[in-house]
């Protein structure tokens, strides 16, 4: 069964921003798109590059030659080996979206005061009362 | 043909549609009569009716361009109407074939006289081939360093359904894809014309992107690159996408280096495709689904791994039969290359020459 980690303290991961964490041996990247957390194994599934070490990008957009536009700003991740690019929210890379995908894993928020109640693990955090709290499923 | 030569053949060509035949104009004189009058006056003032227009491309002796059991005893090859029906259509049994006439034409500097000389070709093929032999269907030439000249000559011949597609060079003043070109692309979808790219150059440029070779052996192998770049730009500049009922033939620059190119492009795609965000699908599968190519010549390795390297094309649609007559590919009579797997075998010969070419 998944055990439940905590990870960050919600506010340690501001909207646009990441968070690279440490789970049973496994690096995780937790990311805050627009107050939604998610989390995508930091492995690239082409070659194995740190994947959630690459830039933040959006997602482009064209319904033909000399069209450019820009659609989901801040929810894709370009792998920093080959520029391969992945939906944050589902781990599908754009090129393949069905062959090819970053694990993903289930995040949620929760409120430190829930928390103490268990069962939870924090390796690394203390957990206090009056914060939320960011926990990876895994 | 004996028997035995019939049974030894990998696919029978009666009935078959031949994508590549040659024919020549045997002379600007004989282009004369299907010149508009101003132009027609032009030549003789100039002295151009005495030119040849022969493409640096395609030099008529050069033993490669012509069959030594071909080559006429006057004249260029495939400029004989009765002799390219006693040695190709008769003894091929096709049912239909598809002149490529390749002429300076589509090459000379000025646009005007290209277009000129275009609509003299066209004419004059007309004229000469399509009316005097059913089983002869044409191409059009176009001055193709003009787009607006280009579409207008096809929307001036697109009536005539015996022209079946559009000629162009592979290689130009401009790679194929760029928006200035795109006049044509719109006339020939408009008109269920695909997109005849040729083998060749008009010499604007080094025919390899090493430089100007010294010899015709760097020339011809370069026609494979060449053709390859042409793909290139029109799958990236968006052409495959801007118009989406064209299809393009890639005529007599070989077929086995396809995979590898197809490959490559793929790859290099999935990393730097933010340049071209309306490239939205693996350009392999584009290619498949749009791209046709002649199989004279196929540029064959020997055995099975000819049926690996077509296998990796991905389709059984691509491949059309073409005898490229008089051009020396081949000896004897049987213009099928050997080893192409039987499932694509048995659609080069009419299925998908008939998918490809709406008006035969
Ligand atoms: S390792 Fe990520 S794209 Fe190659």
């Amino acid at each position: 069964m998944a055990s439940r980690h905590v990870v960050a303290a919600a506010d340690e991961i501001p909207p646009g921003g990441r968070k690279i964490v440490n789970v049973r041996g496994r690096q995780i990247g937790v990311f805050n798109l627009g107050g939604e957390f998610f989390a995508l194994i930091n492995v690239c599934p082409h070659q194995g590059a740190k994947l959630c070490e690459g830039a933040i990008l959006s997602q482009l957009v064209s319904d033909g030659p000399g069209d450019y536009r820009l659609e989901r700003q801040g929810e894709m991740i370009r792998c920093p080996w080959h520029c391969w690019e992945f939906d944050i929210r589902t781990g599908q890379s754009w090129c393949e979206p069905n062959d090819v995908k970053a694990k993903t894993y289930n995040v949620t928020v929760e409120p430190g005061g829930t928390l103490a109640k268990g069962p939870f693990k924090a390796e690394t955090l203390a957990v206090a009362v009056e914060r939320d709290y960011v926990i990876v499923e895994m | 043909m004996s028997a035995s030569e019939a049974m030894a053949r990998a696919a029978s060509t009666v009935g078959a549609i031949d994508c590549d035949l040659h024919p020549a104009v045997p002379n600007a004189q004989a282009l004369m009569p299907y010149m508009d009058e101003y132009w027609r006056e032009h030549m003789l003032r100039r002295g151009l009716d005495s030119e040849n227009y022969d493409l640096m491309a395609f030099p008529p002796a050069a033993p490669i361009n012509v069959r030594p059991d071909w080559k006429p005893q006057t004249g260029l090859p495939g400029s004989s109407l009765a002799v390219l029906q006693a040695q190709a259509l008769d003894p091929l049994g096709v049912s239909f074939a598809i002149c490529n006439v390749l002429h300076g034409a589509q090459a000379v500097m000025s646009e005007d006289l290209s277009a000129a000389l275009c609509r003299g070709v066209n004419n004059w093929v007309a004229g000469e081939l399509l009316d005097r032999d059913p089983r002869l269907r044409a191409s059009i030439l176009v001055p193709q360093h003009s787009g607006e000249l280009a579409a207008e000559e096809i929307e001036r011949l697109a009536g005539d359904k015996r022209f079946v597609q559009v000629l162009m060079l592979a290689m130009a003043e401009l790679p194929p894809g760029r928006r200035q070109m795109w006049p044509i692309y719109r006339a020939a979808e408009k008109h269920g014309l695909p997109i005849g790219l040729h083998a060749g150059s008009t010499f604007r440029h080094p025919l390899s992107a090493a430089g100007w070779g010294s010899t015709l052996l760097e020339d011809y192998v370069s026609y494979a690159q060449g053709m390859s770049a042409a793909l290139n730009s029109l799958l990236v500049e968006g052409v495959f996408q801007k118009f989406p009922d064209l299809k393009v033939v890639l005529i007599e620059s070989g077929v086995t280096w396809l995979p590898a190119s197809m490959w490559r492009v793929n790859k290099t795609w999935r990393g730097v495709r933010s340049e071209v965000p309306w490239l939205n699908r693996l350009p392999a599968d584009i290619i498949r689904e749009r791209v046709r190519l002649t199989a004279q010549p196929l540029d064959a390795m020997d055995g099975e791994a000819l049926g690996r390297v077509l296998d990796q094309l991905g389709s059984d649609d691509m491949l059309l039969f073409a005898s490229d007559y008089p051009h020396w590919h081949y000896d004897g009579s049987d213009p099928v290359p050997p080893g192409i797997p039987p499932a694509m075998l048995k659609k080069m010969m009419v299925d998908n020459p008939r998918a490809t070419y709406s008006r035969l």
